[in-house]
């Protein structure tokens, strides 16, 4: 097969599921198709790989006016739904941005129809693959846990409308407008995919349709359409440059002087899908929505549609005054979102506002644009999408058997649910510890800072945030290691979808964290040479190393299943007070109470309102100064 | 130059050093306060005793955690010696102490519980630092090999005085000394009793203890690297600061974690900012 | 090699001592008389300790105490009643509330009388306790080493006493 004919049937083939998730009857119906399509998906995208690795950039002209206006119409549909719903719910600013984004784009259409040119709208190169293997592997098993998540939902919560069909349609009409944006040239094109992803993740918000849901779906999709209302306005500055620059690749070979601006509108609408601060109430807001899509969306693959368009238009941020000031607005947000994940005890809110952070700190690498630090970038694209997600459904189903998403309430889950909270350890240890993935990315980004321009103030921002992520994740392990005496093991009711997808991505986290030499090699090398000319790489030694440290860490957890002497056990101390089985004393008067042990959370220095209101002023400013600094910049030349 | 000979001598030797610098540093102590102090070899008697007594635990996975502890600070000081790369270093050093942490965890203690959530914000109140150190160190000498700065001839010292500075004062945090031996301490017991090591007994707090050498001998490795480019001076200059930390220990009282992870964080931001700016400055990235 | 001579650390628990001899115990430790020269230290941690330095006398409310702290320590261990009243119950023998010396309910290995006992005796009496220790520390030697599970009706590892 073609490579183009890969790619769209990658595109396509969701939506064919999607369609057929609307009719669906029975719950094994169901099952069967997504397992069906996950399958499919899979083997196509390792046919991808194994083709089109080694090929470079291939450009595919595809297309042209019948699929634009197509698009143009489906555009005009979902903004007349969107403004729709904005009246319903009375929601203005949301009514006033749709209004002012179709006006642009109607004003784009009526001019510029048919007088721009743009060469491909489809390609393919290696950061496209790579980012196609994480929506399509990652985003199928967490359909397939979604099968399983969301019977357990339904049969728990019967006061929620059963809209199970529509659920899947959107999941995976979700992945094919992924798959879309990530292999379109085309700027328009790519716009469209993107608004398609901010539909499904206001409608997949809502899901729940209580008050509090549809209040943060608002939320999500008001910031999303600002993102949105600037990515038109790049659009149609771009057409009104001389025969219309709608290329991606035309683009990043027309110069910074041309490109800056649509650069740093385009770049804008990254941050509000990567809801950087000052947008980073919509992704906080969206954990109300029932787990998978968490997982799915604000996670690992949605807001990463967000950092991706801004590593792909690295080289133009490259040494520019837009690139240092989004750099400044990732770093800050990763810094002040790590020290917000310390004070919270809602698992869900801790896993948003470490996504934030990291998402932050891709920027960062990418807003700095070098070689080093965009494949730094890639690295933690990478490695955090699967971390994040099998965290993510770690707690979905522990959430479902223990009845609580409060990290308070996970203390001995290893007793209680042993495999599930293996899953959440491994996934943690993914997070924070050497030698695995994210650990080595950001050990890539320190490297990357420093070699760069003014790079130390990133490397102090990323020291300090990387201490402050060590304290939270490290404190949530200890409270699900820790040992209670005689808990019940309730994890047998789990579903097998969810098993599946669990192991299926824990085992990946372990097997990426091993063949991450690999990937550099083969995938983001190429993509760094033909973008900048030249790359870079890690010493053979330093790689002996890292393996030698995942052996380790591997094997020596192996060594529990050797036989060993049963040592005498003895009470934990208590100034000599006696405890029963189950940690209960008789403390002063007689009373008799129980030992509870809970986290520190250090209220007063990382409170969430006060860190988050320093973020928003600081980033507003920073942004406010971006796009002053270019319009001055452009007036006075 | 890789050098796996370093590495070896490390492992067989650091024990060794680390617990005659313990047992100095006892009776060091011992005379500044007006008495004999226990022989030097005392720290050899004591771990030699830890590993004659029963092995008591409160839930068995705690042993694996302690033998994971010692394991990786092992690897993380052999790496530091072969002449590796001082970040990963670093990391691997943060990965070897989270085991500990997580044994402490592991008991479900109160008095374990809160060293280990003191353990944790001591990791994060010198982690930027030490961070910091070693990208100052690759500012001046252009390279994170500690094979690298060792063999430079440059005076990094001269270079970096603050991130130096800096480094002193986060340094009395690793060596768990006076102001700031919030998670445990080898004084007498303090208000959480042994802290993080509470709910470890015998041959698990000797090897404890053991692993606790490996670090001493790894950090005076580190400050070392600030002398490296003259290697008879770097000593000396080890020995002084070591003397230095052995005073600030028995002349301060213990802080509050507040005070001690906020001076640290002050410290480590100035000094950054200052001595990384001024150095970007002169010396060019 | 005989280790626990040369390290013998102590945790010293008032059971329900008027601090006299607490404050004498506690003189040991200062410059004038100086255990640290014999290793010994002053933990308050049962499960770090070797020796248990009890002072005052048995009452109902420290009876569960005494019994939880002796059982957190890792064998082999001592036990050393400082003063008479943890001997013997001292003045307060006849009281109501007093259950007398501490040997009803532990394994006394040495007896440190005295009111308050000095300084001098409560450092001779540390020194007998470990010689006591090394002695159960062969005692237990065989116990220690046996590497299969525990065969029923044998004690794995035999403390110096009760359990």
């Amino acid at each position: 097969m073609q490579i183009v004919q890969l790619i769209l049937f990658l595109i396509l083939f969701p939506l064919v599921t999607a369609v057929f998730m609307l009719f669906v009857g029975k719950d094994v119906e169901r099952r069967w198709i997504v397992k069906l399509s996950a399958l499919v998906i899979g083997v196509v995208l390792v046919y991808l790989l194994i083709t089109g690795f080694n090929k470079g950039t291939l450009f595919f002209d595809i297309g042209g006016e019948p699929i634009g206006l197509l698009m143009f119409a489906i555009e005009l549909a979902i903004a007349a739904f969107i403004l729709y719903m904005g009246v319903r719910y009375k929601n203005y600013l949301v009514v006033g941005l749709i209004i002012l984004q179709t006006l642009i784009m109607v004003a784009f259409e009526a001019m510029f129809t048919g007088k721009v040119e743009v060469s491909s709208n489809l390609f393919v190169d290696q950061f496209s693959i790579i980012m196609a293997l994480i929506i399509g592997i990652i985003g199928s098993l967490i359909c397939v846990y979604a099968i399983g998540y969301m019977r357990h939902f339904h049969e728990h919560h019967t006061g929620i409308p059963d809209k199970r069909n529509q659920f899947f349609f959107i999941l995976f009409a979700f992945i094919a407008a992924m798959f879309g944006l990530v292999f379109s040239n085309n700027i328009i094109w790519m716009y469209f995919f993107w608004e398609i992803t901010t539909l499904c993740s206001f409608l997949l918000i809502g899901y729940t349709k209580t008050k509090e849901a549809t209040k943060n779906a608002f939320t999500a999709l008001w910031m999303n359409l600002l993102g949105g209302v600037a990515f038109s306005i790049a659009i149609l500055y771009l057409a009104t440059l001389g025969g219309g620059v709608l290329g991606l690749d035309q683009l990043l070979a027309s110069g910074k002087a041309v490109a800056l601006i649509p650069a740093a509108l385009i770049g804008f609408a990254g941050l509000t899908k990567a809801a950087q601060l000052p947008f980073s109430s919509w992704l906080v807001g969206a954990m109300v929505a029932p787990t998978p899509v968490s997982a799915l969306l604000h996670s690992s693959t949605m807001v990463k549609a967000g950092v991706y368009i801004i590593v792909r238009l690295a080289p133009i941020y490259q040494a520019s005054a837009t690139g240092y000031a989004l750099a400044l607005v990732g770093a800050t947000t990763f810094l002040l979102a790590s020290g917000i994940a310390v004070s919270q005890t809602n698992a869900k809110r801790v896993l948003a506002y470490s996504t934030i952070a990291n998402l932050g700190l891709i920027v960062a690498c990418a807003g700095i644009g070098t070689y080093e630090a965009i494949w730094a970038a890639i690295l933690l694209i990478i490695f955090h999408a699967i971390s994040k997600s099998l965290l993510f459904m770690s707690v979905g189903t522990a959430e479902h058997h223990i009845l609580s998403r409060d990290i308070e309430n996970m203390h001995g889950l290893i007793n209680r649910m042993p495999r599930v909270a293996a899953m959440m350890v491994i996934g943690i240890a993914g997070m924070f510890l050497a030698p695995f993935g994210m650990l080595i990315s950001k050990w890539v980004a320190i490297r990357a800072f420093i070699d760069a321009s003014f790079g130390f103030i990133f490397v102090i921002i990323l020291a300090f945030g990387s201490a402050i992520t060590v304290f939270f994740w490290a404190k949530w392990m200890g409270k699900i290691i820790s040992g209670t005496p005689d808990s019940e093991n309730i994890e047998g009711k789990v579903d097998r979808s969810e098993w599946i997808a669990l192991v299926s991505i824990a085992g990946l986290s372990i097997i990426t964290t091993f063949i991450f030499p690999l990937i550099s090699t083969f995938l983001v090398k190429p993509f760094l040479i033909r973008n900048y000319g030249y790359t870079t790489q890690i010493s053979q030694y330093n790689i002996t190393i890292m393996i030698m440290m995942l052996v380790l860490i591997v094997v020596l957890p192996l060594s529990v299943l050797l036989p060993h002497r049963k040592h005498r056990h003895a009470a934990i101390y208590m100034g000599g007070v006696t405890t029963n089985a189950n940690l209960q004393f008789t403390g002063a008067l007689g009373i008799k109470r129980q030992v509870e042990l809970s986290n520190y959370y250090l209220e007063s220095m990382f409170g969430e309102k006060k860190l988050k209101t320093l973020g928003i002023y600081l980033c507003t400013g920073i942004i406010a100064i971006m796009f002053i600094a270019i319009v001055a910049g452009r007036v006075i030349s | 130059m890789i050098s796996v000979v370093w590495a070896i001598v490390f492992i067989l030797l650091a024990p060794i050093a680390g617990g005659l610098i313990a047992g100095i540093d006892r009776k060091i102590t011992a005379r500044m306060q007006g008495r004999y102090g226990p022989p030097i070899l005392q720290p050899f008697y004591d771990v030699g005793k830890l590993f004659e007594k029963e092995h008591i635990v409160v839930n068995e996975t705690q042993i694996f955690y302690v033998i994971c502890y010692f394991v990786f600070m092992v690897f993380t000081g052999a790496l530091f010696f072969s002449g590796a790369d001082l970040l990963l270093t670093i990391f691997a050093l943060t990965l070897a102490q989270i085991f500990l942490v997580l044994g402490a965890y592991a008991t479900y203690s109160p008095y374990s519980h809160v060293g280990a959530e003191r353990e944790l914000i001591q990791i994060m109140a010198y982690e930027p630092m030490v961070i910091l150190a070693a990208v100052g160190m690759y500012m001046v000498t252009k390279s994170f090999n500690v094979s690298d700065i060792a063999a430079s001839s440059l005076p990094v010292v001269l270079f970096i005085p603050g991130i130096f500075l800096g480094f002193l004062y986060v340094l009395t945090i690793k060596l768990r000394k006076s102001p700031f031996d919030i998670s445990t301490s080898h004084h007498a017991h303090q208000e959480i009793v042994k802290g993080i090591t509470t709910e470890f007994s015998g041959p698990s707090l000797g090897l404890i203890e053991i692993t606790h050498w490996y670090e001493t001998v790894f950090l005076l490795g580190f400050v070392y690297l600030f002398f490296g480019w003259n290697p008879v001076l770097a000593i000396i200059a080890v020995a002084v600061i070591y003397l230095f930390e052995i005073l600030i220990d028995n002349t301060n009282a213990r802080v509050k974690w507040q005070l001690a992870m906020k001076s640290s964080w002050a410290v480590a931001a100035i000094v950054g900012v200052v001595n990384l700016g001024a150095l970007y400055y002169f010396v060019g990235v | 090699m005989a280790y626990l001579k040369k390290s013998p650390w102590i945790i010293h628990y008032d059971a329900s001592s008027c601090n006299g001899c607490d404050i004498e115990i506690l003189a040991c430790l200062t410059p004038m008389y100086d255990v640290e020269r014999f290793g010994i230290i002053n933990t308050g941690n049962p499960k770090h300790a070797d020796i248990f330095v009890v002072t005052g006398s048995v009452n109902e409310q420290n009876r569960e105490v005494i019994l939880n702290i002796y059982n957190q320590m890792p064998s082999p261990k001592a036990v050393v009643a400082v003063g008479i009243c943890a001997t013997s119950g001292g003045v307060f023998r006849e009281c109501y509330n007093v259950m007398g010396g501490i040997d009803p309910i532990l394994p006394v290995d040495v007896y440190v009388p005295g009111c308050a006992a000095r300084p001098e005796s409560i450092i001779d009496g540390i020194v007998t306790a470990w010689g006591i220790l090394e002695e159960k520390r062969k005692t237990m030697k065989p116990a220690a080493d046996l590497t299969f599970p525990e065969r029923p009706g044998i004690d794995i590892a035999p403390a110096g006493g009760a359990q």
